[in-house]
């Protein structure tokens, strides 16, 4: 392996095998939306939803935690002297090399956007993490474990509230059916298969996510009837998170996440 | 978080209270039994425990947003998740203060939009500013120290409905003041960046942290009905010097200095003796001339407005599916 | 100020912490409906693992005594010693009865 040079606090150089690529890709997902509902602290629409947008926030920080330190562990197997940790991942790569769908990293906008948002990460990722539980890879197989149950939860409450505003009064309605609109582009994106994970997905390691792709469209369809909502899944859709291609915003919001440890390189919180 | 003792206790002559019946709730309150909420009370005593528990419920709400400037800044995700827990439990100790003082029979809608219109009082030191990481550690260590000294005796209260809310809400928050003095330590133990950055957030809180407990008791003109009630159970400098005894030693352990040119040990009683504190900054913060008065109004305003057409689509959608029940 | 929107309905939350517990009353909150009353009290009352099962009642529902009665509905039950085992006496040499 080519020894990279990594300027002290500044960005780490991740040597990606296709597994690596794999763990980072959902642990970016589930901090980027994290982050992204930690946002709405203290200005929920009612204080009992910031303490339910709280919860749904530390579910994915903690999930982005696991996959993370998985990582580091996966890095440090192979090359010990790097001494990686979680917070390399989070606060010591740049957006380019950041692999979380776009999905993710679009701005809250309004709560239905937020909740709409999060029903088409959840029902995937609940999906996802479901089939995961008998993959061949025990660390991956036990968050799958843990994740589902929270994941579940989240698909649920979303679900809840795109039905609630979908079906509620007509400004929630057309703000709803706004945000299905807008964010619809991006819901195809978390089921691209990435070539070089084929033979990982082959050998059982991991689940290829392209094979829940019908099963999800049900279940969209299904909350959005339910929400009395019109559903038209677009023919093209929005991709290039996964290979680090991304929009405006991340950049944005990585420079707040990462501010501290950017100024003050080397130190230790 | 905070219980500040601000001048609560309600006056007011009490219309048609029957002396009879006074006389055996001062009595059912000296054998320290509960008052529950379909007991006979005074309206003063009513009173006053509505604005006290309402004061306490919104200054649990409004310290949601100087921690929650820093939840998508925080260091390390063990911060960050450690932080975002932290705010949200302030948010779950304002809706259990609320729903006690509900309990008195005022809405909690009527109790948030005396909030929102500015005409309640919340306590004064959510209007400092969170200027850098330290003063997370600072609000953690100094601000729910503080509020801990009040909140311990407030478990005891007369009132059933807010000992209890009391009691839930001491011990969830055990952990924070530890969370805020790791903070601290981490600081202080760090880099001499970091070692000025802690520094600069004591300078800037301890005042602050001080008025918390309220005017001195030479001017606290109303403690002594809610003392008879056990409303309250220590005065504000009873208060104020347990927190201070238990702080200096904390802050000399990290080597930080206190801004106090006047601190020193009175070696006869034990007590760390301190200088004046300046009340007419408190009264200005009070009054809402504090830095940040303005701001953190105006962001729970935000919130509520911009909630507004949830929370109608919900009741609205709730309505549709009575009906639809009914039908 | 006018009130914009009045608040959601109030709701009393049972709690029960383990298998083999009754509920106990935990406190109140508002939510719309009910499917939200219990995912509310799942995020406000049981983020430290308090419980594994919620019960969400309209507060409204709960029909209390009345605190005046007390002593005409439960000082009768005081005087009725004899409904307690230490009333009667047995012989010592019995053992545990």
């Amino acid at each position: 392996m080519s020894a990279i040079c990594e300027v002290p606090g500044g960005n780490i150089a991740v040597a990606e095998t296709p597994m690596l690529r794999w763990v980072l890709a959902y642990a970016d997902d589930a901090l980027i939306l994290g982050h992204r509902l930690s946002e709405w602290c203290s200005r929920a629409p009612s204080m009992e939803e910031d303490m339910a947008l709280a919860n749904l926030g530390l579910d994915l920080l903690g999930q982005a935690r696991f996959l993370y330190s998985h990582a580091a562990t996966l890095e440090n197997a192979a090359q010990p002297a790097l001494e990686r940790s979680e917070d390399d991942y989070a606060y010591r790569r740049d957006a380019p090399q950041f692999r979380n769908a776009l999905l993710v990293e679009q701005p809250n906008g309004d709560f239905a956007a937020t909740m709409v948002r999060h029903m088409l990460y959840a029902s995937f990722a609940d999906l996802y993490w479901r089939a995961s539980l008998a993959v061949s890879d025990p660390a991956i197989a036990a968050f799958a474990a843990r994740s589902e149950k929270e994941i579940a939860y989240h698909e649920r409450h979303a679900a809840d509230w795109v039905i609630r505003l979908g079906d509620g009064t007509a400004e929630s309605r057309r703000r709803a059916q706004s945000a299905l609109d807008g964010l619809l582009a991006f819901a195809d994106e978390l089921f691209e298969t990435e070539a070089d994970q084929l033979p990982l997905m082959a050998a059982g390691a991991i689940i290829d996510p392209a094979r829940l792709r019908d099963a999800y469209r049900h279940r969209i369809e299904q909350i959005c009837a339910r929400a009395t909502l019109s559903l038209a899944w677009p023919r093209w859709h929005q991709s290039g998170g996964r290979q680090g291609r991304h929009g405006e915003h991340l950049g944005h919001l990585l420079a707040e996440l990462q501010f501290l440890p950017r100024a003050y390189p080397g130190a230790s919180w | 978080m905070y219980a500040q003792a601000l001048d609560q206790t309600d006056t007011r002559p009490a219309q048609g209270d029957d002396p009879a019946r006074l006389a055996a709730f001062q009595a059912r309150i000296d054998a320290e039994q509960k008052i529950e909420p379909n007991h006979w009370m005074p309206e003063a005593y009513r009173r006053t425990l509505i604005r006290q528990i309402a004061q306490h419920a919104h200054s649990e709400i409004i310290g949601m947003q100087p921690e929650g400037n820093w939840i998508t800044r925080a260091p390390s995700l063990r911060r960050k998740v450690a932080l975002l827990a932290k705010v949200q439990d302030e948010c779950g100790h304002g809706l259990y203060l609320y729903a006690a003082a509900e309990t008195l029979g005022v809405s909690r809608a009527a109790l948030v939009d005396q909030l929102l219109a500015g005409t309640a009082k919340y306590s004064s030191i959510f209007n400092y500013p969170t200027l850098s990481w330290a003063d997370i550690g600072a609000i953690g260590w100094l601000v729910d120290g503080a509020a801990i000294m009040n909140q311990i005796p407030l478990c005891r209260c007369s009132y059933g409905p807010y000992a209890r809310a009391m009691i839930r809400v001491c011990k969830e928050e055990s952990f924070h003041q530890r969370q805020g003095y790791e903070i601290i330590c981490s600081l202080a133990g760090g880099t001499p960046e970091q070692r000025a950055m802690a520094q600069d957030a004591l300078n800037r809180w301890w005042w602050p942290c001080l008025m918390m407990f309220g005017p001195p008791d030479t001017e606290s003109q109303h403690s002594d009905q809610s003392t008879r009630w056990k409303i309250k159970r220590f005065s504000n400098d009873e208060l104020r010097q347990t927190f201070i005894d238990a702080t200096v030693p904390q802050a000399h352990r990290l080597g930080l200095t206190l801004p106090d040119p006047d601190l020193h040990l009175d070696q006869a009683t034990g007590h760390w003796r301190y200088g004046a504190i300046d009340w007419a900054e408190f009264r200005a913060v009070l009054r809402g001339e504090g830095p940040c008065n303005r701001d953190r109004l105006a962001r729970r305003n935000a919130a509520h407005a911009e909630g507004e057409w949830v929370r109608e689509a919900a009741s609205a959608y709730a309505a549709k599916q009575n009906q639809r029940k009914a039908a | 100020m006018a009130e914009a929107t009045p608040d959601y309905p109030l709701w009393e939350v049972f709690l029960r912490s383990r298998n083999g517990l009754a509920h106990k009353h935990a406190g109140s909150l508002h939510a719309p409906d009910a499917t939200l009353a219990l995912a509310a009290a799942r995020d406000l009352f049981t983020r430290r693992g308090e419980a594994i099962s919620i019960w969400v009642v309209p507060s409204h529902a709960i029909i209390a005594s009345d605190p005046d009665d007390q002593a005409m509905l439960f000082e009768p039950a005081e005087s009725k010693i004899y409904r307690h085992p230490s009333f009667y006496t047995v012989p010592d040499d019995v053992g545990h009865m």
